[in-house]
Parts: structure tokens; sequence; C-alpha cells
């Protein structure tokens, strides 16, 4: 195991060392050191690498992330996981806001709660949450699924296309355009698989299913008379 | 972008070290602040019948004595005062409103950074770290301090436009973010009275607190009313004679981290500024919500 300790190393050596590793990988587990609230810890990397991140990481931690399996061993600044095309993010404390923006693949986990904008235009990453997500979670959200295992803030899922939300506790408030839909079979077993990747012990018939009511796809005419 | 931060000692025993405590959490947010840089602390309070004033005059070889010889003549009032820079801090016998007057009669070259009991704000263009040097912050002691590293978005890089800006007896305001209604409200501000020597959008923020506070609203009330008026981004520090206050807009674009442990509470933008702290590995570290007011006193 490879050890880098950020007081003594800068960000841009160690994402250069874990760059190093797509092209020839000859150390898979990583750790690291005092990250105290640096941005841009561990981003790009584009290996099937084991990195352990002790202690609080800053803004865009394990952003645009492919294959690697990346733990911070405490909270996160905004946009962790930003980005990610494949892999697991798992965030032990809490993280910021966006939260998993804009991110195509792989599985981000937060085991504390997440602010908001959590998944803002998410376009097929996995997000698990164990505690509660901010206002305006899933903003957008295109294509993937969001779990939230507590309650959810203000104006979820507005404007949504095709995520599919999954909330255990309150919604404070639903989005334009977001509905809460039946819970079917297919859901219920969804949701079985998505618990049992994020290793979180919750019953999923306790969720409530939300998703998009498909108004704000076309124009309608009947509003024409509106421009 | 601007840094803010803040630091509230519950542990009185810390007091003789917050300035050392401090000083790392402000320069560390000169990626965010490189343009000017300031601080309110709070500590060395004078007695009732006496008010601190923070002077400034842009020539650091200012005849303060002959000021102090002037206040002592013309109002047969007991006045002690030290330099630090090219500010002075000024305790006078007398009140505020009458102590202000007289300088601003007197000597309309001298401007006033804050007035109170405690306060004392220390502000100028330049890095957070020269900033720091200049006023000697790591020797400071008090019992609160907030800072604010700023780079400027909307109006000029003058002393006059950087933070804290002071919104009334021992209060001061920090500010991230910009205003969109603030040319607007300015107006109807000037209106009311209250004077402005800038265009910068978080003088009016201030001076709107100034206003709502000198109507009567306490300074929940003053928020509160700030979250309905203002329109745009914001994360407010304001600080207070008895500790400090935190409001994020409803949109919350702005960062803000706290943390806070038995011995003290601290805000910064970013968890780096925290970072240096002790025990901060073991403290509560959270992110305070969309309009909602946090504070902080302590009991006098």
């Amino acid at each position: 195991m490879k050890i880098i300790n950020l007081e003594i190393q800068a960000v841009r050596d160690l994402n250069q060392a874990l760059h190093d590793q797509s092209i020839k990988c000859n150390e898979r587990e990583w750790e690291v050191l005092c990250p105290k609230g640096q941005h841009n810890i561990a981003c790009g990397l584009d290996q099937s690498l084991t990195i352990d991140i002790k202690g609080h990481a800053g803004y865009y931690c394990a952003g645009m992330n492919k294959k690697a399996h990346i733990t911070v061993h405490g909270n996160v600044g905004q946009g962790v996981a930003e980005n990610m095309m494949s892999g697991t993010v798992r965030v032990k404390g809490d993280a910021s806001q966006a939260a998993g923006a804009t991110a195509h693949g792989g599985l981000l986990v937060v085991e504390g709660n997440a602010g908001a904008r959590c998944g803002i235009s998410m376009k097929g990453v996995d997000i698990v949450v164990k505690g509660n997500v901010g206002h305006m979670s899933c903003f957008m959200g295109q294509a993937g699924s969001l779990v939230v295992c507590g309650d959810a803030g203000d104006a979820l899922g507005d404007s949504l296309y095709e995520t599919h939300i999954y909330v255990k506790g309150e919604v404070k408030s639903l989005g334009a355009d977001c509905i809460k839909k039946e819970m079917r079979d297919e859901h219920i077993s969804e949701l079985t698989e998505l618990l049992n990747r994020a290793g979180v012990d919750e019953n999923p018939t306790e969720f409530k299913r939300y998703g998009s009511a498909r108004q704000l796809y076309n124009f309608k005419v009947d509003n024409a008379s509106a421009y | 972008m601007c840094g803010i931060v803040g630091l509230y000692l519950k542990n009185p025993a810390l007091e003789s070290q917050l300035g050392e405590l401090f000083s790392p959490m402000l320069i560390a947010m000169s990626e965010r602040g490189p343009d000017s840089a300031g601080f309110a602390i709070y500590g060395d309070e004078v007695n009732n019948d006496f008010i601190k004033l923070t002077l400034r005059h842009p020539n650091e070889c200012y005849d303060w004595e002959a000021v102090a010889t002037s206040l002592k003549l013309h109002m047969d009032v007991a006045v002690d005062w030290f330099q630090n820079s090219n500010v002075s801090v000024f305790k006078i016998q007398a009140s505020a409103a009458v102590a202000q007057q007289f300088i601003d009669k007197h000597y309309p070259e001298i401007l006033i950074l804050s007035a109170g009991q405690s306060i004392e704000i220390l502000k100028e263009v330049g890095l957070p770290e020269h900033i720091a040097n200049t006023f000697n912050l790591k020797n400071m002691k008090g019992s609160h301090i907030i800072g604010h590293t700023r780079m400027a978005t909307e109006s000029a890089v003058t002393m006059e436009g950087s933070h804290p800006f002071s919104t009334g007896m021992d209060l001061c305001l920090v500010h991230n973010g910009s205003l969109s209604n603030h040319n607007r409200l300015r107006q109807e501000l000037k209106r009311e009275g209250v004077k402005f020597e800038t265009d910068n959008d978080s003088e009016v923020a201030a001076g709107y607190l100034t206003h709502r506070l000198q109507q009567g609203d306490s300074l929940n009330e003053a928020l509160d009313n700030a979250l309905k008026d203002l329109d745009g981004f914001f994360t407010f520090t304001i600080g207070t004679r008895n500790g400090f206050a935190v409001l994020r807009d409803p949109i919350a674009c702005k960062p803000a981290v706290m943390a806070e442990t038995d011995d003290y509470v601290a805000i910064a933008s970013e968890y780096q500024a925290l970072s240096s702290l002790p025990g901060i590995d073991n403290a509560r570290v959270w992110e305070p919500e969309p309009a909602t007011i946090y504070a902080w006193e302590r009991n006098t």
C-alpha cells in the first residue's frame, strides 16, 4: 500500500501519481493522510484503485472518477464525485452541495447528510444517502437513481427527466413536474439492489418513489397565448 | 468570490490566543480573497461611560496625540488611546454620538471604522497575510473575532470597500456573495438618512441592517427582514458585542461550514480555514442550513 501525506506532498503530486497508474498500474491500494479540506483530491482517475482518504476533503473530491473505489473517512465539500463515470465513492461523513453533480455512472454513497442540489443534472449515477438531502436535489436529473434514507428538502426533483428517486422520510416539497409514483415490484427490486450495493440496512418497502410527470418534456400548444 | 472566517471562544482561557488561532484561518482564505482583508475583534471592553472608536488616517505618521489632546481640552473628558499601523483605537469618556460628532467636525480627514464598547475593526487593501502582519493580528487578545478576505466583483478594490462594515454600536457585517437589488435599496436607505461611502453592494447590506436595528428591530428580526428585502446571494456573518450570527440566503450558493467544540465555535467559507484549529478532528462540523439564523452569544 502506498501512503501519501498531503502535509508533505502537494495534491497535484498525489493526482499525478494516481493518473500514472492508468498507464502502468503497479500499486492498487493508496492511503491519503492529512487532507485538511484541500480541494480536488483524487480527481480524474482512470484505473481500478482503492483509495482511502483519512480526514475531511474539500471541493470536487473524486471528481470525474472512472473505475476507482474512493472512501473519504470524513466530510467532503461541494461537488464530490461530480461527473463520475464509473467506480465507487463513499463518504463516511457529510457531503456539501452538488454531490454527484452531472455524474454519468458508478455509485456514490454518503453515510451522513448531503447538502443542497444533491445529484443535480445526474445522468446515470446511482446515489445512496443514509441521512438527509438538501433543497433542489435531483434538479433536472436525467438518469440513474437517488436513494434518500432520511428526509429531502424543498423542491425535490424539480424539472426531472428520468431519474428514479426513492425517499424513506419526509419530502418537504416536490419541485415542478415531480410527482409521487406507485412503488411496483420492479422498483422494490431495484431499490433492494441499490441498498445492497451501498451496504445500507433499510427495508425497501418503507420507501416512497418519486418521478417525472413528464409534463415539461414538450412545448404545450395550450401555452402559446402566453408568448 | 470572498472568504469569511469567524471564531468565538467558549473557553475564556483561550482569549489570550485569539489572534494566534485566528491568523492562520484568515490567511487560509487568501485564494478566495486576495484583494483586501479585514477583521473585527471584540475584547478589551471599556466601561459604559466610555466609547471605543477605531479611527483611521492613511498617513501612518499622523499626529494622533494632537487629536487626543484636543479631545481632552475641548470636551474635558478622559481619553486613552493607542496606535496600530495607520489606525488608532481611542477610548473616550463620552457618549458615542458626542465623540463621533467631535471627530467628524474637527477631524473630517479621519475615518471612523467602528464604535462601541468592545469592537475594533481593522482592514486594508492587500493580501490577508500582509494585513495580518501589518496589524500584528497574531498577538491580539479577545473573546471573538470575524474576518473577511475580498475578491472584488462589483466595485473598486479600496479600503472603504473592504469588510467588515460597521453596522452600529459593536456591530459589524462581513458578506460573501452579491446582491442584485442594491442600487434600489441604497436609494431607499439614503432617503431614510443612511449614509454610504462606496458603490459596494455589501455596504448596502450593512446599511440595511443598521437602519433596521435603528428602527427597533432585534438582531434576529433585522436578519429575518433581510431575508425578505435583500435579493441576491449571501452568506453573512454578523459580529455582536457578545458573539456572532451567521445567515445564508435561501438558495445557499455561497459556502459556509461551521465547527464546534467545548472550547469554541468557528465559521469559515471552506473547511481548509478551520483545519488549523486545535481539536478540529473531533469537532462537530456541519454546513449551516439556508435561510436559518445561527447565533452564539455569551452571557454578560
